[in-house]
Formats: C-alpha cells, sequence, structure tokens
C-alpha cells in the first residue's frame, strides 16, 4: 500500500553546504587583489589630474608616495604636505625618503621611486620644492600620480 | 562498551566566520591600482660645465601664473596644441646631430619634419624647456608634461612601426611582460633615436 502512497513532503531546504566555499572564494579575490591601506589622509582628499600617457607603478613595495593638497580646515590656505600619517615641511623630505631607504635592502634602493599625488589646484611651486629636496639626496625616479583619461580640459579650469 | 559513532563536526557556522573575514578585508583594504607619468630627475653634479646651445635648439614653453602657455616667447597657445608644435619642433631635423667621438654628425634620415633651417638640427639635439612660474597649477603642469610625452611617443611609435611594424607600446608591453635582449635593443634605438631631453629651468618667482 504505502508503494503508492504518495509522501507529503514540503519543499526540501536549499543545501547550504557549499555556502563557505563560496565565501572563501571571494575572500581569497579580495586578499589577493587589493592592498592594504596604509595612510589616513590628513589633508583634503587630491583630486588627481588626468594624464593619457600614464604608466602603470610597478614594484609597489618599492614606491614611497607624497601627499600634496589643501589642509582640511578651511581656513588654512596654501600647500600641505603629508608622509606616512603627519603633515611635514618641505625641509623634512628628504629624511623621510632616508627612513623609506632604510627600511629597504640595499640593492633595492636604486630602484625605489617616489609617487608624488598632488591636488590639480597645488601650486606649481610646492611640487618643485619638493623635486629639488629629491634632487638633491639622489632620489631621481620620481612619478606625477595621475588618473587615466583623455579630457586634459578638466586638469584646469579657465 | 558502546562505542559511538564519530559524529560530524558542525560546519554550519563556516560560513559566518568566512563572511567576518570578508568584510574585514573589504574595509582595511583598497583597490586603486597607482599610475602616473614618470620622470627622471636629472642628477646634481657640483660643476655642471657650461654648453652653448643653440638657440634654435631649443624649445621654449612658459607657463604663466593664469595658466598661459607662451611659445619662443612669442604665441600664446592652447595645451591641445603643444603636441603638434612639440612633434614639429622634435621632428625638424634641419640639420646634422652632434659629432660622436671622431665621427662626423650625421642628417636624420628618419625624420619626417620640415627641415626648416631655422628649427632644431637633430632630435638628439632637441632640447624642450618648460619654464613655470609657481603659481601655476599642479594641473596644468601635468597637462603639458603629458603632451611632451605624448609627443615623443608618437615619433618613437612612427618610427617603430616604419622599422619594426609594431607599435612602441606593444613592444613595451611585450618586454614588460617577458623581457628579451633583442626585444630591449629594439626599444633602446627608438629611444635613443627620439631622446627626451626636457630641461626644467628655476621657476619664476
Amino acid at each position: 500500500m504505502s508503494k503508492f502512497k504518495k509522501k507529503k513532503k514540503g519543499l526540501p531546504a536549499i543545501s547550504t553546504a557549499s555556502l563557505p566555499d563560496i565565501v572563501f572564494m571571494l575572500l581569497f579575490f579580495f586578499m589577493v587583489s587589493t592592498t592594504m591601506r596604509e595612510t589616513d589622509l590628513l589633508i583634503k582628499k587630491p583630486t588627481l589630474p588626468v594624464a593619457s600617457e600614464v604608466k602603470k607603478l610597478e614594484h609597489k613595495s618599492l614606491v614611497s608616495t607624497i601627499y600634496v593638497g589643501k589642509s582640511k580646515d578651511k581656513r588654512i590656505s596654501g600647500d600641505k604636505i603629508q608622509v606616512n600619517d603627519k603633515i611635514i615641511d618641505v625641509k623634512d623630505v628628504p629624511s623621510f625618503i632616508f627612513a623609506e631607504r632604510a627600511i629597504r635592502k640595499e640593492e633595492e634602493v636604486k630602484f625605489m621611486t617616489t609617487s608624488i599625488k598632488a591636488d590639480k589646484e597645488a601650486n606649481v611651486g610646492t611640487i618643485l620644492d619638493i623635486k629639488e629636496q629629491l634632487r638633491d639626496i639622489n632620489a631621481l625616479k620620481v612619478s606625477f600620480s595621475t588618473s587615466k583619461g583623455s579630457d586634459l580640459s578638466t586638469n584646469f579650469k579657465k | 562498551m558502546a562505542r559511538r559513532e564519530n559524529s560530524e563536526i558542525n560546519a554550519g557556522s563556516m560560513a559566518d566566520i568566512a563572511f567576518l573575514l570578508l568584510i574585514f578585508f573589504l574595509v582595511t583594504t583598497t583597490m586603486d591600482v597607482d599610475s602616473g607619468i614618470s620622470r627622471k630627475l636629472p642628477e646634481k653634479s657640483e660643476d655642471t660645465p657650461e654648453v652653448t646651445i643653440k638657440e634654435k635648439n631649443v624649445l621654449d614653453i612658459t607657463v604663466n601664473r593664469n595658466n598661459q602657455i607662451l611659445i619662443e616667447g612669442t604665441d600664446f597657445i592652447q595645451v591641445s596644441d603643444l603636441r603638434k608644435i612639440a612633434m614639429d619642433f622634435i621632428d625638424n631635423g634641419g640639420g646634422l646631430s652632434a659629432p660622436k667621438g671622431d665621427k662626423p654628425g650625421e642628417a636624420c634620415d628618419y625624420c619626417q619634419g620640415a627641415k626648416d633651417p631655422a628649427s632644431s638640427d637633430h632630435p638628439s639635439k632637441a632640447i624642450i624647456s618648460l619654464q613655470s612660474d609657481r603659481g601655476t597649477s599642479y594641473g596644468m603642469y601635468v597637462s603639458i608634461q603629458n603632451e611632451i610625452e605624448a609627443a615623443y611617443n608618437d615619433l618613437r611609435n612612427r618610427l617603430a612601426l616604419q622599422k619594426y611594424k609594431v607599435s612602441y607600446k606593444e613592444m613595451l608591453k611585450e618586454y614588460n611582460d617577458n623581457g628579451g635582449e633583442k626585444l630591449k635593443a629594439k626599444i633602446d634605438l627608438l629611444k635613443d633615436s627620439y631622446p627626451q631631453i626636457i630641461s626644467e629651468p628655476e621657476p619664476i618667482k
């Protein structure tokens, strides 16, 4: 008799056994494709200028970044320079680079690049001052950080 | 003695743990790729030998604090015109290159410029001078640097297509991916044909 009796069953529950696998896959994807956030910006986040002839910076571990932008406080004018969680003066740039060099291997020092992330409204004077300081201590590889794009007219207003 | 069967470990909370980790990584990491215009600064040397450079071998670009560009001290131009002007200047090839050792200077046989005797002699002699004001905005400065870079890249690209039937960009990409001595020699040749000589004098105060 029971052979013909239709078993009354509700919807079977969806198996969640593979859910951890899926989530782990996502986790590994994010771990591989992202980098740790290093610094909290004390200055206003710089809006990078646009450029078309950009080169990707390789060997991220050999890049030291210098941020240039306006202060968060509107009452303070002028460009501020930030490295590693603190705002510094132009003349302290060499000591920052020396500190960066000290934690790298000696043979890697000559491949180190300084990336300047500056706001597009910053003054060239500040940038040139930084460049002069970098030149003084032989940190000759410099990259002006930009975002990729072809419309250069957004870089400056008329 | 009753033998108990090994009961399986409950893996139901595994997903929760993984989610927690996932969210942690999402919050603490960034995805931005760092890219930019790379420049090599000139080395600082104590005694710079005085070199006399002919006026015609220098392309003077001056930017003032109102972001206006002046070429050769006479013409106001827009950023969009700069690439063409720089290319015409570099590619002019109106004279001979600098003599190397006892080899005499040669005319530029790959240039397609106007061969105007009043403009640059040879790509290896053509110098672009970018004088900016301290008050110039950084966006303008980067735009000009970008256009100069683009001018050199366009010229190298043209020569690469002519010589090797491959674009300069593809050659660089191929070299970055796989390397190779032969390819490096080719790229170096292109770079030597149109060397980047950019001079940045002291800014106007």
